[in-house]
């Protein structure tokens, strides 16, 4: 009795560990990321020049070489510029924009930092053909598989039907007398058969599509205005939170007022960047989509003025979750330090935003199983005596959330 | 036969047949399956037709797309509010003269929760109605719109502007009659002023101030002894004995939160040197504060003259007092007097009389006692009521003369509350112009030509000043629901002002006084602006009206065999908020019950009525239907079900004021119960609330009243209240760990008791550990928490049908106790919720793990995970699991679904008022709404916990006491309640149980090894009486029980 179940439990460790290899290889340079794009994104990109200059291979230019400058540089960028003639020039060349200082930043951020601009700019060219090759081949092998078993299936139906019709013959040979033949579609170990994989077929399906219910993974519906992350947060590199700042206080990160949009948008009135399509191929005219903006507003952009009243824009909500699960965005991102992407998939790539995780419970508690706590960096654990003790004993090296009651019913159920 | 020492019922008490049957089962029915004479009604073909039908409607449902949701941001987003995050706002509950300074929750623009404000001199305290009044903000009943009488009824005005025309013209018309602005009492410094405005633009206008429930007796008897015609404030906290006649200052009387905040301060036990006040309350009916009370002695209603005059003479008045038959009463008053004597000035008398000349004695007595000045204080003035009746007579004799030309009438509604409605009604016919402000179409409001609805207060700008020099501020806390006006916005308009609106008004008002924007900002914020310390002064008594007094008392009317009292209800009050379905479910402390009110008599009298045997006590107590009499006085009479309270005077029958109101006062209060104000006699001077003879018969009729009291018991488990007498705590501290230890003393004892009382392993709860402590000596049973609870938690009101199908779903409840004889028992009330047990006997029994526990010791309620099985319930010795019955909440799943229920009987009409969209803004979007066939219960508010813990977490730094909160706790006007985390040697809680309350520190069924995460602190009486199941003394105790035992045994055996 044991035998199969220890067989299910195995592959799925199996699994598990795949899923964990997999993801272990995304989570590298994850604080790096984090802090680049907090603190550095709103003026740097990696490989492009923006407010500030593109700071793929920062280490090689200037005086950076040298780590200790660079961290005096970061820390008070005036005071730095008196002594250095680069910083000096660099600020010349930026139309005497002055970086602003990040004294917060410590000596092991802005090395996390670095570690993550190099990592990026490295992979850079080949990071999206590699995915695709990645991808593609599973989908086919899974049709492939599926093809296949029909073959043999059909070739072993068929041999069934020759082996019951050459027994016949040899049985009409050696004399055995036998009832009429019974059609192979009336044959009740057929219909049996038959029955059985229906209803295991049937019941897995179903069984699946139960447990799906509710669940809308990829769903993408058509917004209002086509809003592109694609052009916004990927290309423009808007820092996240500028919009969607409620992420960092509270429950909910929030859909932007139209007054945020038009923070920008009072002056972007039209779209000259790279063409943008939907997923079926169409062009969106971007120009187009910033007057939609505009109707809402209720501005006026000949005027340059607000002319009417506006209203509201109606967004269509993608990720959905049950009532009876409290969530809340600020757990994740500020206590947690959590990024957007880990859940809501590459969303600087998207153009119309789609949900990337399938938002389970199944999917939650693994990663709070997986997930390490900032037990050491955060104050409030330092009410867990008992587990600064293991760590200092060597009995444990890391606390996961689970660790600290992240899996139990009423962290999220209540 | 075997008897409990406490009782919640005369069945616990008597251990009989009946009760014990009913405690045996957990459920009071059997699953609703119907039978009839052909067997069930709902047969196997039936079971598989709505299978089949279920399975398909499933099927279809989910074979339907997902719905698609919007999600829709602002327009324009005001910097200081983000979605989902919640902001509070200062302001002050103000209901007529009630003000009790408040912080308002508000999530996504609803306001949503009540909590008191920590910076007033409530200190941070609520009241049951505190908590139910944001309810009443989404009450379907209230008026939406201006409204004009025409021929059949009110129609909507259509514009205030249109209105204020024709109000103007009547008002010219008018000239020359009276104009009267009939109110409840105003205490807004800016309103008054406004009315003085009004006052001056029309000459023969009047204000006149009707207080619903009259304190005309206080208020004269200061004018007439001390020339100041108003109420003196109390300092309970600096009285170290207390004498009350049936002054209910715990529950109703003035401001009861401001006097339970102050009377808790001298309760309090420090364990190293135990003191505590010493309360007598002399009263007819068992009250609230009757409860709390060291010595309690009941007299006839009408004695309560005598009883004063003896005090007064005891504590050395010049009188000849009446002689007093009761000898225990004139015990009573000696002891009381020679401890008022010896209290130096630190001592005050109070009393709820309404009678002029009781209330001089009163103050003679206080003045005697020197606690004029130290105690009774004339230097800060209460502002709650100052109605006077005589002025409210005089009005009604000139509307029914012609002589007044126009009434506006804001909060007052006299048509229900004064004691002869149909004259006031008559008399408002003879007006030709009659405005009401008031929120509701209520009896008043129907006779008026008009109505103005009036903002709710969290709705509106304004003031009060509660006491002289404490003023609160009222900011509003959402836009205005309906198309309501401020009253005084009505008056500035038709006084001609050059200020628009009251809004303008009041911030020029304050902005002015204060000296400035910033100033009245900050007032705004604070809520607040109180003296740094109370101006106390005394003022010199006029003895000069004594004689009379004294002469008039005794010459009282001798009271008849039975005697009225009319009281209010700690949950109801006067009745205005009668329509609030969270005070209608709220139990009364006492009675227990809820949802009408009722006779209340003594269990000597109810012989008389029908229940002199022990059957039909098993018969009233076990079932709702109770006997209906019929009281009759003064040519009225009225039908109410009797109620038997232990410890009511045996010529007393005491019936709460506020029910029996209007149809058109809101589905809540339709049918609940019936009116008594008719009963109010008047004496010439004051409204009495006391009727000396009435007539009463038994009918046949029986009425269903529902309580609660019998709906959770402990079976046959030892006594969860322990209680002793402050000279034996004094003489033993370790009296109750004595008492501990003689249970769990083999197990492990105090400390061991984890490890050594199981064969189960010690779970670790590393970081936090949740724990509660309630002190039985400071929680006086007010019901504030549970009101806060059910707001909190959206704990669902079930109506009248289902409570009485002990179907209450409230989480948290207060027991009530007796102990001691029939005649005069005593009472202590013991709030009960889920106790968490870390060895929890419900989690154990779950087929579905849906309550489960968690590592910071919760007991946790899985709603989506429970299928009902109700195990867990049965398992729970403490019986605080309630199960959903019906989709309480409706749950959308299709429109008017529960129109049905409501129309088969099966639930109230309270139930569609609960479910509209109006009232479920008030549904705390943190909390999962729950559905039927599920089990809930107390979650140690674990919305908040999370939140607490978030906010710590965010700040990087461990969590302290103050993050936390729990809705009871915060609720709480006497901090009976400590909360927080029991791993922290630096928290209230973890002092409470190995510090400052380690003597008196008990779990409640501590030895049957459940764990609980609820402490307890025993109650302590002030008193040379053993209290409480101690009659033999601690000695004996063991002994004590252990016969007990045996003589259970021998019954079981007849």
């Amino acid at each position: 009795m044991n035998q199969p179940n220890l067989l299910l439990r195995k592959s799925f460790t199996l699994c598990l560990f795949v899923v964990t290899l997999l993801f272990a290889g995304n989570s590298f340079a994850q604080d790096g990321k984090a802090l680049f794009q907090t603190n550095c994104a709103s003026c740097h990109a990696v490989g492009k020049k923006l407010t500030g200059p593109a700071l793929a291979g920062v280490e090689e230019r200037g005086p950076w070489s040298d780590r200790k400058k660079l961290y005096a540089w970061i820390h008070n960028p005036a005071g730095f510029a008196k002594t250095e003639a680069y910083a000096a020039n660099l600020i010349k060349e930026f139309n005497g924009i002055l970086m602003t200082g990040f004294p917060g930043l410590s000596e092991k951020d802005i090395d996390a930092i670095i570690g993550y601009i190099n990592i990026e700019a490295t992979k850079k060219p080949e990071g999206p053909a590699a995915t695709t090759t990645a991808d593609q081949p599973a989908e086919d092998n899974s049709l492939l598989f599926g093809i296949l078993a029909m073959v043999l299936a059909v070739v072993a139906l068929i041999l069934l039907q020759i082996n019951s019709n050459l027994k016949k013959l040899t049985d009409e040979k050696d004399g055995v007398v036998r009832g009429e033949p019974v059609a192979f579609w009336k044959n009740k170990a057929y219909i049996a058969t038959g029955i059985i994989l229906l209803f295991l077929t049937g019941g897995y399906l179903i069984a699946q599509s139960a447990i799906g219910l509710g669940r809308q993974q990829n769903y993408q519906p058509e917004q209002p205005i086509y809003y592109s992350h694609k052009v916004h947060a990927g290309i423009n590199q808007v820092n996240c939170l500028y919009c969607h700042g409620g992420a960092m206080e509270g429950k909910h990160a929030n859909i932007p007022s139209v007054n945020v949009c038009m923070n920008c948008h009072m002056a972007i009135n039209e779209y000259k960047g790279e063409k943008i399509f939907k997923e079926d191929g169409t062009e969106v005219n971007g120009t187009a989509e910033i007057q939609k903006l505009y109707k809402y507003a209720g501005w006026d952009p000949t005027a340059n003025k607000y002319t009417s009243e506006g209203k509201p824009i109606e967004w269509i909500k993608i990720h959905n979750l049950p009532d009876h699960v409290y969530f809340n965005h600020s757990q994740h991102t500020k206590a947690g330090g959590v990024q957007c992407q880990t859940c809501h998939g590459e969303i600087q790539k998207m153009g119309e935003v789609y949900q990337f995780s399938n938002l389970s419970m199944g999917w939650c508690i693994n990663c709070h199983r997986e997930t390490n706590v900032k037990f050491k960096e955060n104050g409030f654990y330092s009410m867990y005596e008992k587990f600064h003790n293991d760590i200092k004993n060597g009995k444990m090296d890391s606390v996961t959330v689970e660790k600290i009651g992240g899996t139990e019913c009423q962290k999220c159920h209540y | 036969m075997s008897k409990n020492k406490y009782w919640q019922s005369f069945g616990q008490l008597n251990a009989t047949k009946a009760y014990t049957e009913d405690a045996a089962n957990e459920f009071k029915e059997e699953l609703p399956f119907e039978m009839d004479d052909n067997g069930a009604k709902t047969p196997r073909r039936d079971f598989l037709k709505y299978l089949g039908f279920s399975t398909a409607a499933a099927t279809l449902a989910a074979s339907c797309e997902i719905p698609v949701k919007k999600a829709i941001p602002f327009l324009n987003k005001p910097a200081d509010i983000v979605p989902g995050v919640a902001n509070y706002y200062a302001t002050t509950f103000v209901l007529d003269g009630d003000v009790i300074p408040v912080v308002a929750k508000v999530r996504d623009g609803r306001p949503i929760k009540i909590e008191g404000n920590e910076l007033g001199f409530t200190k941070g305290g609520t009241s049951q109605r505190v908590q139910a009044s944001v309810l009443s903000l989404y009450d379907t009943a209230r008026v939406r719109f201006p409204m004009e009488k025409t021929g059949e009824g009110f129609k909507e005005a259509p514009t205030y502007e249109a209105v204020d025309k024709k109000i103007a013209a009547a008002l010219t018309a008018a000239a020359g009659k009276q104009i009267v602005l009939l109110t409840s009492t105003i205490n807004s410094p800016t309103v008054l002023t406004v009315i003085d405005e009004f006052k001056a633009k029309y000459p023969t206008a009047k204000h006149v101030t009707y207080d619903a429930v009259s304190y005309s007796g206080i208020i004269q008897a200061n004018e007439v002894s001390y020339g100041k015609k108003g109420i003196p404030s109390y300092h309970f906290d600096a009285a170290d004995v207390i004498v009350s006649f049936g002054a209910d200052f715990l529950g109703t009387w003035l401001n009861p939160v401001d006097f339970a905040k102050q009377y808790a301060g001298k309760r309090k036990i420090n364990e190293k040197n135990p003191t505590m006040s010493r309360h007598f309350q002399f009263e007819s009916m068992y009250s609230l504060t009757g409860a709390s009370a060291d010595e309690r002695y009941t007299h006839k209603p009408s004695e309560l003259g005598a009883a004063l005059l003896a005090l007064y003479a005891k504590v050395g008045g010049a009188v000849t007092a009446p002689a007093i038959a009761d000898k225990r009463l004139a015990a009573g008053i000696d002891a009381a007097a020679k401890e008022l004597l010896a209290a130096g000035g630190n001592a005050v008398v109070v009393s709820g009389s309404n009678d002029v000349n009781a209330q001089i004695i009163v103050n003679a007595i206080n003045d005697k006692i020197g606690a004029n000045g130290k105690t009774v204080n004339y230097g800060t003035m209460l502002n709650y009521r100052k109605g006077v009746d005589a002025e409210f007579e005089q009005l009604v004799a000139d509307m029914n003369a012609g002589a007044v030309g126009a009434v506006f009438i804001h909060g007052a509604n006299p048509v229900y509350t004064y004691r002869d409605g149909k004259k006031f009604a008559d008399a408002l016919k003879k007006v030709s112009l009659s405005v009401s402000f008031n929120e509701r179409e209520d009896e008043t409001t129907a006779e008026c030509k008009f109505i103005l609805p009036d903002h709710h207060y969290l709705e509106s700008w304004g003031d009060a000043e509660a006491k002289s020099g404490y003023l609160s501020f009222i900011q509003p806390t959402i836009h205005p629901l309906f198309k309501t006006r401020a009253f005084a916005t009505s008056l500035l308009k038709w006084s001609g002002s050059t200020v628009a609106d009251y809004e303008t008004y009041f911030k020029a008002y304050w902005i002015s006084k204060l000296g400035g924007q910033i100033a009245f900002d900050q007032a705004l914020q604070d809520g607040v602006m109180e003296p740094a310390a109370p101006v106390v002064a005394g003022a010199s008594f006029n003895g000069a009206a004594l004689t009379d007094a004294v002469a008039k008392l005794s010459a009282a009317k001798k009271g008849g065999k039975h005697e009225l009292v009319i009281y209010q209800k700690v949950s109801i009050g006067d009745g205005k908020m009668a329509n609030n379905p969270w005070l209608q479910e709220m139990p009364d402390p006492l009675t227990r019950a809820c949802w009408d009110n009722y006779a209340i008599v003594s269990p000597e009298t109810a012989k008389e009525f029908g229940y002199a045997t022990q059957a039909e006590l098993d018969e009233y107590e076990v079932n709702p239907p109770k006997r209906v009499l019929k009281i009759t006085a003064a040519g009225k009479s009225i039908e109410l079900p009797l109620i038997i309270v232990p410890g009511t005077n045996n010529s007393t029958i005491a019936v709460a004021t506020g029910y029996g109101r209007s149809e058109k006062v809101g589905r809540a209060a339709k049918g609940a119960g019936q009116n008594i104000y008719p009963f109010v006699g008047f004496n010439g001077a004051t409204y009495e609330y006391v009727v000396a003879d009435v007539a009463v018969e038994k009918t046949d009729k029986m009425y269903d009243v529902v309580q609660m009291q019998t709906h959770g018991t402990y079976d046959n488990r030892v006594e969860v209240v322990k209680e002793t007498s402050l000279a034996v705590f004094k003489k033993d501290p370790k009296y109750f760990i004595n008492e501990r230890m003689a249970e769990i003393g083999p197990y492990g004892g105090i400390d061991g008791l984890e490890e050594k009382g199981t064969l189960y392993p010690v779970f670790d709860k590393p970081g936090i550990k949740w724990g509660m402590s309630l002190d039985l000596n400071l929680c006086n049973g007010c019901g504030a928490c549970v009101v806060a609870c059910s707001a909190e938690n959206n704990v669902s009101v079930v109506g009248k049908t289902q409570v009485g199908k002990y179907h209450d779903m409230h989480w948290l409840r207060i027991d009530r106790y007796f102990s001691g004889d029939m005649e005069n028992p005593d009472v202590v009330f013991q709030p009960m919720m889920c106790q968490h047990c870390d060895n929890a006997p419900c989690e154990n029994v779950c087929p579905v793990a849906a309550t489960n526990h968690s590592s910071e010791g919760l007991n946790q309620m899985t709603y989506n995970r429970c299928i009902g099985t109700r195990y867990c319930a049965n398992n729970c010795p403490y019986k605080v699991r309630r199960f959903n019955w019906h989709d309480w909440n409706g749950a959308d799943s299709f429109k008017d679904n529960q129109n049905p229920l409501v129309e088969y009987g099966r639930l109230n009409e309270v139930t569609l008022d609960m479910n509209d969209d109006l009232t479920r803004m008030v549904l705390n979007p943190d909390v999962t709404v729950r559905s039927r066939g599920v089990i809930e219960k107390c979650s140690f508010c674990v919305q908040r916990l999370q939140e607490a813990k978030l906010t710590a977490k965010k700040d990087s730094r461990p969590l302290v006491d103050s993050d936390i909160k729990t809705a009871c706790q915060q609720a709480c006007p006497t901090n009976a309640i400590v909360f927080g985390n029991v791993n922290d040697k630096e928290s209230a809680i973890n002092k409470v149980r190995t510090q400052e309350g380690y003597n008196r520190n008990y779990y409640v069924l501590e030895q049957i090894h459940v764990l609980p995460n609820v402490s307890y602190l025993a109650k302590v009486r002030n008193t040379d009486r053993t209290v409480g199941n101690h009659e033999e003394g601690h000695e004996a105790h063991g002994e004590e029980k252990h016969e007990e035992k045996k003589e259970a045994a021998t019954e079981a055996a007849h």
